[in-house]
């Protein structure tokens, strides 16, 4: 079965650029990303799309999709009405090379402020001895792709630009979590993570979590957890009362 | 690689699209819906909170339990206690009223919820939030909510009084519907309660080692069941607490009045 089906996509270099309307031929089984390919292959030859695996697992194909977030390799053309108009924007919360290309090297600036995984200094590499119950967390963030869609969505840097310098995004607030969970990384995660990194900015209000193609609950499993650390360490007297009578150095328990 | 044009200054600018948002489904609706609900909720606190029918022995409105003051009828009081004598005239209920608001303010998903409902910041995922500035949690007034854990220990000790409370009833009346009310009120009071955020870290998610603390390992997984369903706990409890409340004033008022009221 096929039909032709109106799109809407958006054109330009730098920021200037506009919406401009396409009909184009869809076939059963289709995904967004095929159609954009089409319009490529038959009307718009310049038209520029990032992506790689068609298997939504290199997270490059990040753009939005009638306003929502969505990876373009995913998202079935069964899922919209024949009468429908679709329209495809680059994210939003990153400058625009071109087309549906977004610059997205605010997301690898902000992992690189994050101070890679630091064991101890008495334990050699070979010696680490961890139990899956102590890792398994950690795991379920490691599923990310890295699509960046969850820095797009969030309200913080999506509708505040002037909040880039001060918040890493959930994708790497994310990220800390990981790291502070993880039985063998001795580096101080929680200070920094309020005080450099802008956790107090989010507002817990889940849009990262609802976008995320892997499913990860990136607000209940990282983020409030997180803030829940920090809480320990900055905010609770009872928690730092009992670290001075008991003479725990950290909260690394 | 780096690409040839990275410092062009065109790069530096987002895609100009003037629409707040291109969402084309009713992403207004959860945040009218949560609006509607949660203003409702709030009108009927501020109308209970000063409506002294608060007891129908042996049934004690949730919202005025436990009730404190000398002026508490004698049955409704906790363990026959009233610590605040004759000189406080206000309602009861006023009394403890901030522990479980503070309670409910505090937690998580409410913030989730009238963050998004009331305060639009933001209304829905990828729809722009009407405000120039944003700070979020991260400063004052804002950052009090940090002190959620501690409304969390409260809400353990309110939890516990009303499952007495629904314990007595069972005990007075077991044959009566008030009491189903109460027993069923007082469950979902301390499931919400057990599922919060603050509980599961305390439990166990604050150790990095699992495996040393069997226990807690286990406690916190049940914890963490509970709380994967804590925004639904959050609002059955709402609805509970507030049919419960009703309930009892309806008898006490004599406006609901049945051999098995
Ligand atoms: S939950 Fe926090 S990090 Fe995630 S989108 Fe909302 S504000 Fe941003
Ligand atoms: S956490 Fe999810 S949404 Fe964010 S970058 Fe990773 S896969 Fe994408
Ligand atoms: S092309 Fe790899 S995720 Fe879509
Ligand atoms: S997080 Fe909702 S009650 Fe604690």
């Amino acid at each position: 079965m096929s039909y032709k089906a109106k799109f809407r996509v958006w054109r330009g270099e730098g920021g200037e650029g506009k919406l401009e309307d396409f009909t184009v031929e869809v076939n059963e089984g289709e995904v967004v990303l095929d159609i954009i390919h089409r319009l490529q292959a038959t009307q718009a030859p310049d038209l520029a799309v990032r992506w790689n695996c068609k298997a939504g697992k290199c997270g490059s194909c990040s753009m939005e999709i009638n306003g929502k977030p969505k990876l373009g390799c995913m998202t079935r053309m069964s899922t919209f009405s024949e009468d429908e108009t679709i329209t495809v924007t680059p994210m939003r919360t990153f400058p625009v090379i071109k087309d549906l290309v977004t610059d997205v090297s605010f997301n690898y600036q902000k992992a690189r402020e994050i101070p890679s995984f630091t064991p101890p200094a008495n334990v050699q590499p070979g010696e680490y001895r961890m139990q899956q119950i102590d890792v398994e967390r950690s795991q379920e963030f490691r599923k990310c792709i890295e699509c960046f869609m969850c820095n797009n969505v969030c309200h913080v840097i999506r509708d505040h630009e002037e909040n880039k310098p001060e918040f890493a995004g959930p994708r790497f607030l994310m990220r800390i979590a990981e790291l502070d969970m993880h039985p063998y990384d001795v580096a101080d995660r929680k200070d920094a993570a309020q005080e450099e990194h802008g956790l107090g900015y989010c507002n817990i209000t889940k849009c990262c979590t609802e976008v995320c193609p892997e499913h990860i609950k990136i607000t209940d499993n990282a983020l409030i957890p997180m803030k829940e650390r920090v809480v320990d360490r900055k905010y609770d007297p009872l928690v730092w009362l009992g670290n001075k009578i008991f003479k725990r150095s950290s909260s690394k328990s | 690689m780096t690409q040839t044009t990275a410092d062009s200054p065109a790069r530096r600018q987002r895609a100009q699209i003037k629409e707040r948002t291109l969402r084309t489904d009713q992403w207004w609706r959860y945040p009218l819906v949560t609006f509607i609900i949660f203003t409702a909720f709030l009108v009927y606190s501020t109308w209970a909170i000063f409506d002294t029918s608060y007891f129908a022995s042996p049934y004690i409105a949730p919202y005025a339990s436990p009730c404190l003051a000398t002026s508490c009828p004698e049955g409704a009081r906790l363990f026959g206690l009233a610590p605040f004598g004759d000189w406080y005239t206000l309602p009861p209920g006023l009394l403890i009223l901030a522990l479980p608001a503070g309670f409910r303010f505090t937690c998580y998903y409410y913030r989730k919820a009238y963050y998004r409902g009331f305060w639009l910041s933001p209304p829905a995922c990828a729809v722009n939030e009407p405000h120039g500035k944003y700070t979020g949690e991260s400063r004052f007034p804002l950052i009090l909510q940090n002190i959620h854990r501690y409304f969390f220990y409260a809400a353990i000790v309110i939890g516990l009084i009303l499952a007495w409370d629904a314990v007595l009833a069972l005990v007075e009346k077991p044959v009566g519907l008030g009491t189903l009310i109460l027993v069923v009120n007082a469950v979902f009071i301390n499931l919400y309660t057990l599922s919060c955020h603050s509980c599961r870290h305390i439990t166990a998610g604050r150790l990095n080692h699992f495996s040393k603390h069997p226990v807690r390992y286990r406690a916190w997984g049940f914890v963490s069941k509970l709380n994967a369903k804590h925004q639904q706990l959050a609002l059955i409890s709402m609805f509970t607490v507030v049919g419960a409340d009703l309930y009892v004033r309806l008898v006490a008022k004599g406006i609901v009045n049945f051999p098995f009221a």
